[in-house]
């Protein structure tokens, strides 16, 4: 395992509606350089509000939380925003404007000279697999499920930063979709050498992309480790989110038998 | 064909570039201060909800008072502020026209504005708030580059309702002063010129419809991010506003404005004066339509250099005295009382416009009714109309001490109705005016006022502080002063009622002038 954590959480706790309702309780984990983690747990669990914090779309009650070594409590909110790339559930995309504006936005609001961002979009659409000239200027609704959340990763990705962090990004999209960007996002984030935290309440999808698992449960980090790590685990709920892939696996290999096994 | 053969319809089309200037000058002026104004405040309040709904239920408060209203309110507020002005820092300005109507208007196109913006604000999808929040934008730019751009078409909605309002209530301003498409209106309500009513009616109609379409435009271009389409709409209302302004500028400017108040018998005089003025070289131009209220003030102000009031007017309701004088006593003291304000009583024309209890002849002979105090023990069963000051006015506060009148019923009317209504039967008395050439017209009688309840009512010319030794003035009137006999101006108000060509108000004074001139 790598030396330093680029996000660290350290005792991180987060209440809503004064008090009333604990979103993460005391949740301490660290995501090394190059790291694809992966964030497991129902809704309510605790998990969007664990990535808000990193960049401060949230700000944590207690705790401490680290991003490249500095403490985001001291770092300009607006501008640790900027070096991080956010892809949001269904997009997010401005419906005003056209995917080259959604993708060029970051670098606009950062102040790069028009004709730079232009070549920059360019460089991203082919990163995300999209054909420049029928998608550089169509608006967001003109798009597919699967193109929209392309453009969403190529908008994260515009201002080159190290981390990435992924609300359920291809939660919405159909299974074939959902394979072929996850895999694709896969591909780009060695590439990059981006350090990643996906959310996904598919334990499948996680063991098929991620380095690293954490699961979450009433705003408690229950565990954390690699695919393998995590099925030794002797907790109940851990166990419970793993039979279900698991199963799929056993049906899936007999009856998709390959030549010459059967 | 024959319609639009009326001279009217050409004389109404002399006015335009003068009434339609003003008006789109002043709904200009309205609708930008407005806008200055509501947006940032929709833009402040829209995360406040208390603001929001103080701003919402304020705006809400000024739309429910009638437009005529809220605009002659604004004319004593300006007054009282620009006397402050004075006392305080030595700057005096005009309250009178462009200011307070721009003011009132400004204030009436708040509310769809208001409303529209934060609505349309807060319509904008939380996600994309979240979005924008995440690629790090502060809330300045999201503001700017997703939440207003989002919100547009709601807002331009409230825009162009608001637009199209002002454009609609602008027509209220002349009353107080600001010429507009309303002079039509107003001239042609109270002469009986239905050419004039509907030229105004059809002017400020096809005005608002064609800054709502211009508006769309701009909308569609922005919506569209059509730079063609919103630089067509933005060029199309600055070519009205130019258009607008340039016969304006090249007019000659005029030194003498004379007022009139809102009927016929006014706009006939001021009509006359200006004739006078012209014919002695001065340039003149009337300003018709004014309130009551306001005509003095503003000539008081210097707003207006002269016109025509009468001495129980000013009396009672100007300088609020109840005590009744001979004719020619209180002449003499509101001359003094009037000196003391720098204003000069020129001089009388030579008739009475007073308010009197009028009734049709016949019937009053049959009752033996020929005075008040005759009519005091039969009003129990009758009914009575007058205009819709007159029931307010000290003068029937008088005549009821004085008679002890109790009427079964009493209505409001407008003035030109009034007459015919008890020439029918529909009412058996009116508060008519002495002057009107409709009694002799529905052969009607106005009875005594033995008692002196009502004060003597001579037309006098007022002339404004400034004009005080203006000799060229004074001489260019001169030849009005004493020779308007009650006769004579009856027929010319009845004249002046016609609803033909010869009855526009500068036809009558022509004719008056022809009448009295040579005496």
């Amino acid at each position: 395992m790598p030396t330093t954590p680029l996000i660290a959480y350290a005792h991180v706790g987060k209440t809503f509606d004064a008090g009333r309702v604990v979103a993460v309780d005391d949740v301490s984990l660290e995501v090394a350089e190059g790291e694809l983690l992966a964030i497991v747990g129902g809704s309510g669990s605790g998990k969007t509000t664990l990535l808000r914090l990193a960049n401060r779309l949230i700000e944590a009650d207690s705790g401490t939380i680290t991003v490249e070594g500095e403490d985001v409590r001291n770092v300009d909110p607006i501008l640790l925003r900027r070096r991080i790339g956010y892809v949001f559930q269904s997009g997010g995309l401005f419906p005003h404007l056209s995917v080259a504006g959604n993708i060029g936005i970051t670098p606009k609001l950062l102040g790069t000279r028009p004709a730079e961002i232009s070549v920059r979009v360019d460089e991203l659409l082919d990163l995300v697999r999209l054909d420049r000239t029928p998608y550089r200027d169509r608006l967001p609704h003109e798009l597919s499920g699967g193109q929209r959340q392309r453009v969403g990763v190529a908008r994260a990705l515009a201002a080159r930063p190290r981390i990435m962090l992924m609300d359920e990004p291809f939660g919405a999209l159909d299974p074939l979709t959902r394979d072929a960007l996850g895999d694709d996002f896969r591909e780009l984030h060695k590439k990059l050498g981006l350090t990643t935290v996906m959310i996904t309440h598919d334990m499948t999808e996680a063991i098929l992309l991620a380095d690293r698992i954490a699961i979450m449960c009433d705003g408690r980090l229950l565990a954390q480790g690699t695919p393998a790590e995590l099925s030794k685990s002797d907790d109940a709920y851990v166990g419970e989110l793993l039979r279900t892939p698991r199963r799929q696996a056993e049906r899936l290999s007999a009856l998709l038998p390959r030549e010459g096994a059967a | 064909m024959s319609i639009f053969a009326d001279p009217r319809w050409s004389e109404a089309l002399g006015h335009l570039p003068d009434y339609l200037g003003n008006h789109v000058r002043v709904s200009v002026a309205a609708l930008v201060l407005g806008l200055l104004v509501s947006l940032p405040l929709a833009i402040i309040a829209r995360h406040r909800p208390v603001m929001r709904g103080g701003l919402l239920g304020l705006a809400s408060i000024v739309q429910t008072v009638p437009g005529l209203a809220l605009l002659a309110l604004f004319y004593p507020l300006l007054l009282a502020l620009a006397a402050l002005s004075l006392s305080w820092f030595g700057v005096s300005f005009s309250a009178f026209g462009f200011l307070p109507a721009v003011l009132a208007l400004a204030l009436y196109s708040m509310l769809p504005v208001l409303r529209n913006t934060i609505t349309g604000l807060q319509g904008v999808d939380a996600a994309i708030l979240e979005a924008a929040q995440g690629v790090g934008m502060t809330p300045r730019q999201s503001l700017f580059t997703v939440e207003l751009p989002l919100a547009l078409p709601v807002m331009m909605a409230g825009i162009r309702t608001s637009a199209v309002w002002v454009i609609g209530t602008a027509t209220l301003s002349t009353p107080i002063g600001q010429t507009s498409l309303g002079n039509y209106i107003f001239a042609g309500l109270q002469t009986q010129n239905w050419v004039f009513v509907l030229f105004g009616c059809l002017a400020a109609a096809v005005l608002a419809l064609a800054v709502d379409q211009l508006l769309a435009l701009i909308e569609g271009g922005l919506r569209h991010r059509s730079r063609f389409r919103a630089t067509l709409g933005g060029v199309g209302i600055a070519a009205l506003v130019a258009a607008t302004l340039t016969p304006n500028l090249v007019r000659p400017q005029t030194n003498y404005i004379i007022g009139a108040k809102t009927f016929a018998e006014q706009y006939v005089l001021s009509a006359l004066m200006a004739q006078r003025l012209k014919k002695a070289g001065l340039s003149a131009t009337t300003r018709e339509g004014l309130g009551s209220n306001v005509i003095f003030e503003a000539l008081a102000a210097d707003d207006i250099d002269v016109y025509i009031d009468y001495s129980g007017t000013l009396w009672a309701n100007q300088f609020h005295r109840t005590d009744i004088k001979p004719r020619q006593e209180l002449l003499a003291e509101l001359k003094t009382i009037l000196a003391k304000q720098n204003i000069t009583l020129l001089g009388e024309l030579g008739f009475e416009n007073a308010y009197a209890l009028v009734m049709p002849r016949k019937r009053a002979e049959q009752l033996g009714i020929r005075t008040v105090a005759d009519l005091a023990s039969r009003a129990a069963n009758m009914s009575i109309a007058g205009d819709y000051e007159f029931f307010s006015r000290p003068e029937w506060a008088a005549l009821r001490r004085a008679y002890g009148l109790s009427f079964r019923g009493q209505r409001q009317m407008q003035p030109d109705f009034m007459y015919a209504a008890v020439a029918s039967g529909e009412v058996d008395v009116i508060a008519g005016y002495t002057s009107d050439g409709l009694i002799a017209k529905y052969d009607l009688v106005v009875l005594g006022d033995p008692r002196h309840a009502i004060p003597p009512y001579d037309a006098i010319v007022l002339l404004a502080p400034k004009r005080a030794n203006d000799e060229a003035l004074r001489k260019a009137l001169a030849p009005l002063l004493g020779k308007i006999d009650i006769a004579t101006m009856r027929e010319a108000n009845l004249r002046a009622s016609g609803n033909d060509a010869a009855s526009s108000p500068d036809a009558v004074a022509q004719w008056l002038w022809e009448k009295v001139g040579k005496r």
